[in-house]
């Protein structure tokens, strides 16, 4: 590609030429339309004031006769302005008159129209002049000229036209100015933002738009880059920490299975050691791929595919089918599981998903409302699903030892397991899921307290 | 019975193969989607487990082929993708039931035994009988020895589902989903604190156990007299 071709694809370029012709038309069309009026008007005005003359000679002749228009057009001659009179006999010679060298085939013509004509005048300078005169015959083959001078419609025709020629000229400066404008200071921007783009695309992610504090567009794009380039990085850091956790959070199992079969490998060749250690190979298997398959799950919520189908559903039973589920694993555990619905409670979503939530919500209920120093008598898991204005709220409450504050925020990261449930198994994804699948369904998961113990709550847009 | 397998892993081809075989089936391996489809049309088989992700011809295609050509024989689909919509796929495809992959064998021998049975009659009998336990589908009612039992609605079908798959071991996820509607891996034993609990209500007080559990691989009723 050639200089000049890249310099024409640029959009400074492009924008100060869309310039520059639109305003060259405008301009044009402008000058052009008050040119003509003007002329028109001076034109009118001119053959006006000859219409005069010659309504005041004629009275004159009328009165006096044809010395009576001689005399008065000697004397209005001799009057310095821009009238020309001439008197002339038959053959074209000059009676009486301010003009010399008036062309002889004009003095015949018969016509009313004024004509447009050069001239000379007898006294002050001998170039030649331009004038609108009128021929009129009189007796005796006698010929009358009356005119007016109209070098000054000439002069304001040439002052428009070197005004147009200057207004053009002052639009390409224009023109030029503003690509320079565009293209130094606003183009740069742009080009700022794309230099910053590629720095991030080569991995540098702490790289961020120049805010200039303008207020203007590019400071709006930069913010919202900004705030995406932001977003982006906390994605990123928290992939990283979760590919950590898995590190250690799946490699810990495989090394144990690893290391028990290594065992069993190296002891003593007797079936009932190595049954022992494949059944509970199996075991560490099936946990890891329940953990994968929650990892899983959880990447696919997130990315935003709805994992079977979502429908009409009425939430209550969601809740009553989960409930009632879990409700002899409750009364083995020897905890009370109480159940408050309201009825119904109409929502877009997935059955499937939003009850493996709530399993795991009433599930980790079960489980850690015992695990406090002083565990409550009776422990209690309260389930509830009301309607809220616009939305349908779930909470699960348990009487058990609670979750401190400060700790809230952090269970539902991934893999985040308090030390406490520890012993408890489960792979730490459970709220991880739950806080998924609420988000899945523009809803929202939080964490309170019972007082005592540890209130989830539940909230989704309810349907209609 | 005869079953046609159709999975491109050799190593797993075999294993299953050998498996299959101990359990006292017949099993015919092939190792590709068009080697499976010729297979399926040239012999008759109970029960035909099809991988999803083939060679030469996808799992799916061969499915939906088969059954173009009118091959109704019982179809399992193996598949790496487990979510509920690759299941919803899979079934519509014209599959009887789908097993996500990894599976434990005793769930896939359980499963195929389920649905080589599903083809014989017998589906609409109202009365449901395993030894002196009796089930009533019409008037939702449970007998035992003549005597009623209460049971719970879940409980009903719980106890249904075990009943119309009597003297087959039904597993703990089978059971989830037939009679939960769950996909799910609901993390805790929830299934087993269920059985205990029908067990409780149909065996207790009875000399004769009617619901055993099935170790590694899940419950069945039998009668042991017969």
């Amino acid at each position: 590609m050639t200089a000049i071709a890249k310099v024409v694809r640029t959009t400074a370029f492009k924008l100060a030429a869309t310039y520059f012709v639109v305003f060259t038309v405008f301009a044009v069309v402008f000058v052009g339309w008050i040119s003509r009026e003007t002329d028109r008007i001076l034109t009118q005005q001119v053959q006006d004031s000859i219409e005069a003359e010659i309504g005041v000679l004629a009275d004159e002749g009328l009165s006096k006769g044809l010395t009576g228009i001689v005399a008065a057009i000697e004397q209005r001659s001799r009057v310095p302005g821009a009238s020309l009179y001439v008197i002339a006999d038959a053959s074209g010679n000059v009676v009486a008159g301010n003009v010399t060298e008036v062309p002889s085939a004009l003095l015949q013509r018969s016509g009313l129209d004024p004509v447009t004509i050069p001239y000379k005048r007898l006294e002050g300078d001998s170039t030649r002049h331009l004038a609108m005169v009128r021929v009129l015959p009189l007796p005796n083959g006698l010929r009358m000229l009356v005119g007016r001078d109209v070098s000054d419609i000439e002069r304001i025709r040439v002052v428009v036209a070197k005004a147009m020629m200057i207004g053009v000229g002052l639009l390409i400066a224009l023109a030029l100015l503003s690509w320079f404008f565009v293209s130094r200071r606003v183009l740069k921007r742009i080009d700022q933002v794309s230099a910053t783009s590629r720095r991030i695309m080569d991995g540098d992610l702490s790289g961020r738009l120049e805010v200039t504090g303008t207020g203007d567009e590019f400071d709006r794009l930069a913010a919202s880059l900004n705030a995406m380039l932001d977003r982006i990085e906390a994605l990123l850091s928290g992939l990283k920490e979760v590919s950590d956790n898995i590190a250690h959070d799946l490699k810990t199992p495989l090394t144990r299975l690893r290391t028990r079969v290594e065992a069993a490998l190296a002891g003593p060749e007797r079936t009932d050691e190595y049954r022992a250690a494949l059944e509970a190979t199996i075991e560490d298997s099936d946990q890891l791929i329940r953990t994968f398959n929650a990892l899983l799950m959880i990447a696919r919520i997130e990315a935003g595919s709805p994992d079977g189908a979502m429908a009409s559903i009425n939430l209550a039973r969601v809740v009553a089918d989960v409930a009632e589920f879990y409700e002899p694993v409750a009364e083995e555990a020897e905890v009370y599981l109480a159940l408050s619905l309201e009825e119904p409670l109409p929502m877009i979503g997935s059955r499937e998903l939003i009850s493996q939530a709530l399993g795991n919500l009433v599930d980790n209920a079960i489980k850690y409302v015992k695990t406090g120093d002083a565990p409550p008598t009776p422990a209690r898991v309260e389930v509830t699903a009301r309607r809220e204005g616009g939305d349908i709220v779930i909470q699960v409450a348990d009487n058990g030892p609670g979750i401190p504050v400060s700790e809230r925020e952090r269970v539902l990261e991934r893999f985040v397991r308090l030390e406490k449930s520890r012993s408890q198994p489960g792979s730490g994804l459970g709220l991880s899921l739950v806080d998924a699948v609420a988000r899945l369904h523009h809803g929202n998961l939080s964490l309170g307290d019972a007082e005592p113990g540890l209130v989830v709550t539940l909230r989704f847009p309810a349907e209609g | 019975m005869r079953i046609l397998l159709v999975e491109d892993d050799r190593e797993t081809a075999a294993y299953l193969v050998k498996a299959l075989k101990e359990a006292g089936h017949v099993p015919d391996h092939a190792a590709d989607g068009e080697e499976g489809s010729f297979l399926a049309e040239a012999n008759r088989y109970d029960v035909m487990v099809v991988d999803r992700m083939l060679p030469k011809k996808d799992g799916l295609t061969l499915v939906a082929e088969a059954r173009g050509k009118g091959n109704d024989t019982p179809v399992l689909i193996l598949s790496a993708l487990g979510q509920v919509d690759d299941r919803v796929t899979g079934l519509r495809a014209g599959g009887d039931d789908y097993l996500a992959k990894p599976y434990a064998f005793s769930e896939l021998l359980a499963r195929i035994e389920v649905l080589a049975r599903r083809r014989k009659p017998g589906e609409a009998e109202t009365l449901l009988r395993v030894g002196d336990l009796e089930l009533d589908r019409l008037s939702h009612t449970v007998r035992r020895a003549q005597t009623p039992i209460p049971l719970q609605p879940r409980e009903f079908r719980l106890l249904e589902y075990l009943m119309k798959h009597a003297g087959q071991v039904v597993t703990r996820t089978m059971l989830l989903e037939n009679v939960w509607d769950y996909h799910f891996d609901p993390q805790t034993n929830v299934i087993d604190v269920h059985i205990s609990r029908l067990r409780s209500k149909v065996d207790k007080g009875f000399s004769e156990t009617l619901v055993h559990t099935v170790r590694g691989a899940g419950y069945m009723i039998r009668d042991s007299h017969r």
